[in-house]
């Protein structure tokens, strides 16, 4: 049952990694690029629905009201001051761009708030922490139940918004070819800005999260880039619903790693992204890595 | 172009025959450094050489082979945790610095079979994995005793000036080396092969590079000339705690050098690297705000000046010291190849 236990927890652990992951394989798939200050605009997001609920007293839940508009206007800046000149100096620019910016950030917020860990939970009440129990062994966590189903909503919700409004027909049409889509009235500048819009709100909301149900530092943001750019690439190329499967296997590894030995948490997530990353490899053929809009039908 | 006129390839111009020379001539007289110097300059050039080797060694994998790794620092820590290894086994300690280097380039050939089929972003965050793993594996072995970590006791054979001096010479001696190697690799068939890899794959595949081998090549090197600069941090602090030496800041310290310094440039990363050395003396103790300068101007430097300052220099002036490309000359005009 212990086993079971581990199962179920890593289950709900890989919603937050979906979560987290979403906003990185949708830009990705988008624009062609890999945001490196992606783990560090959620821990940015984290921190300022900690400075709103610790200075202002606003609960988190609302704070997100402010902070997630906030984060897509980062998005929708990112892209128009750095992103886009990148993108047009050649493939490796916009990594190095973006890890610079994800310096500045790390040590602003270092600046600012010094080594301490942070959490949300206190500011939630028992919220944090009141469960569900389903047998004697198998409790479920009310937060981690909500951070699962804001992944399946907002995975859900951006699949169907690609596949049917106009502006996600504008999106999938510029990943396609940025060049052509000019032919048919499409601005790509703003289709791509805007893509850079949401994928941070999807950013902040993975940074409340994670500050919700865990803890958080300045320098939180490299791992949460690294769980994420794993649960995409365990994810793959399909759709969306790819990156909840991603984040859900490397849930479990790690949680059955952690089972295994105090050490196996990060590990066994480790292993099983390399395992993935071996059979799509050298078994698979050479296809895309992470979420393709180009080859998706809608 | 008419046909009468004569073409050639120039690959030497009396200005980089004189400055290769000055070059050699500079590295004598620092050879000679420990018997002119106080120990206190010793440890701020062997520091320096360490620079020069992690801004050389990044630049051959970004600048040449396109390969842009922010997990470099698997292999510096990997070199400490192997010269620990092997001193601890009792072999002496400074062939055991060049050794884990080694063994660490041998590591690096397995991980090239995984990590260079990546491409552009996911090669990036696909090394840190590597070095995130490689931190993890080195925590589970008991002689390191976890985040606590160890030192490398056998350095205390040595007395302090003997120790000072052979960390010296054989930092310098490595650096030498590494850029020695690179320059006759950029010069070779090869380093024409690296370069037409990086500027389009398929492209290079279709003329007849062999593009797995030939990166493979600049990665395994790359990896070598990290884990020795790695191996030498250690012989010049002595304590190895692996959370200093797998910090992904070591690769933020490269990407600053070579940016700043020029991408994909030979003389650049060097230039780079001195920067880097003076900056640290002058803002260092400021601590937080260093790193965010640090951070901005790589960042800056990205967006608005891509090949840094020996590319402005280059642009300008055609200054070309150490020369590793070939330039067409046609009567006066002149076009790089």
């Amino acid at each position: 049952m212990i086993w079971l236990n581990q199962i179920v927890q890593g289950v709900l652990l890989g919603g937050y990694y979906a979560l987290i992951a979403c906003g990185l394989s949708f830009m990705f798939s988008v624009m062609g690029i890999i945001n490196i200050a992606h783990g560090s605009l959620a821990i940015l997001a984290a921190f300022a629905l900690f400075v709103l609920a610790d200075r202002f007293a606003i609960s988190p839940f609302l704070g997100l009201i402010l902070v997630l508009p906030a984060m897509a206007a980062i998005g929708w800046a990112l892209q128009r001051a750095i992103l886009e000149r990148s993108m047009r100096a050649g493939l490796l620019v916009p990594i190095l761009s973006t890890f610079g910016l994800s310096i500045v950030i790390d040590n602003l917020l270092f600046e600012q708030f010094g080594a301490d860990t942070r959490s949300l939970a206190p500011y939630i009440g028992s919220f944090s922490y009141d469960s569900w129990s389903i047998t004697d062994d198998i409790d479920i966590g009310q937060l981690s139940a909500l951070i699962f189903a804001t992944a399946v909503v907002l995975l859900g919700g951006l699949q169907l918004f690609l596949s049917y409004t106009p502006l996600g027909r504008a999106i999938r049409a510029t990943a396609e070819d940025p060049d052509t889509v000019g032919l048919v009235g499409i601005n790509a500048r703003r289709v791509n800005a805007t893509a850079a819009a949401i994928a941070m709100a999807t950013v902040g909301l993975a940074g409340a999260a994670l500050a919700m149900r865990a803890t958080f530092d300045p320098y939180a943001g490299a791992p949460q880039l690294i769980f994420a750019f794993e649960a995409a690439v365990i994810g793959g190329a399909g759709s969306l619903w790819g990156t909840l499967i991603g984040g859900v296997v490397l849930g479990v590894a790690q949680n059955i790693g952690a089972q295994i030995n105090p050490q196996g948490f990060f590990i066994a997530g480790h292993a099983i992204f390399l395992a993935v990353l071996f059979g799509r490899l050298f078994l698979g053929g050479r296809g895309a890595l992470i979420l393709n809009l180009r080859r998706r039908r809608a | 172009m008419s046909q009468g006129r004569a073409i050639r390839v120039e690959r030497w111009t009396g200005l980089s025959i004189g400055s290769v020379a000055f070059a050699l001539a500079l590295i004598g007289a620092l050879a000679a450094g420990p018997l002119l110097f106080d120990a206190n300059a010793i440890d701020k050039l062997t520091t320096l050489f360490i620079y020069i080797i992690l801004a050389v060694t990044w630049n051959a994998l970004a600048g040449y082979g396109g390969l842009v790794s922010i997990g470099q620092q698997a292999f510096f820590g990997l070199g400490a945790y192997g010269a620990v290894r092997l001193a601890n086994a009792g072999i002496s300690v400074y062939p055991a610095l060049v050794l884990a280097a080694l063994l660490v380039g041998v590591l690096a050939l397995p991980i090239s079979a995984f990590m260079l089929r990546l491409k552009g972003g996911e090669f990036a965050i696909g090394m840190w994995v590597v070095a995130a793993l490689a931190h993890l594996l080195v925590n589970l072995d008991t002689l390191v005793r976890g985040e606590t970590g160890t030192s490398l006791i056998a350095l205390n054979a040595y007395g302090a000036e003997t120790r000072h001096a052979l960390t010296y010479w054989t930092a310098l001696g490595g650096m030498v080396a590494l850029i020695g190697v690179l320059f006759a690799l950029l010069r070779s068939p090869l380093g024409a092969a690296i370069q037409a890899i990086r500027d389009n794959e398929d492209a290079a595949a279709a003329v007849g590079v062999r593009v797995m081998r030939t990166k493979r090549i600049i990665f395994v090197l790359a990896a070598i000339g990290v884990a020795l600069a790695g191996a030498l941090w250690l012989a010049t602090t002595i304590t190895f705690q692996p959370k200093t030496y797998f910090s992904v800041q070591w690769t933020a310290y490269m990407i600053f050098m070579v940016l700043v310094g020029g991408l994909g440039t030979f003389e650049g990363p060097i230039l780079g690297a001195i920067l880097f050395f003076a900056i640290e003396a002058w803002f260092g103790a400021t601590g937080v705000w260093y790193l965010v300068g640090l951070g901005g101007a790589a960042l800056l430097f990205a967006l608005f000046l891509p090949k840094g300052l020996w590319g402005w220099v280059d642009n300008r002036l055609g200054l070309r010291l150490l020369p590793v490309g070939r330039w067409l000359r046609i009567d006066e005009g002149e076009t790089r190849s």
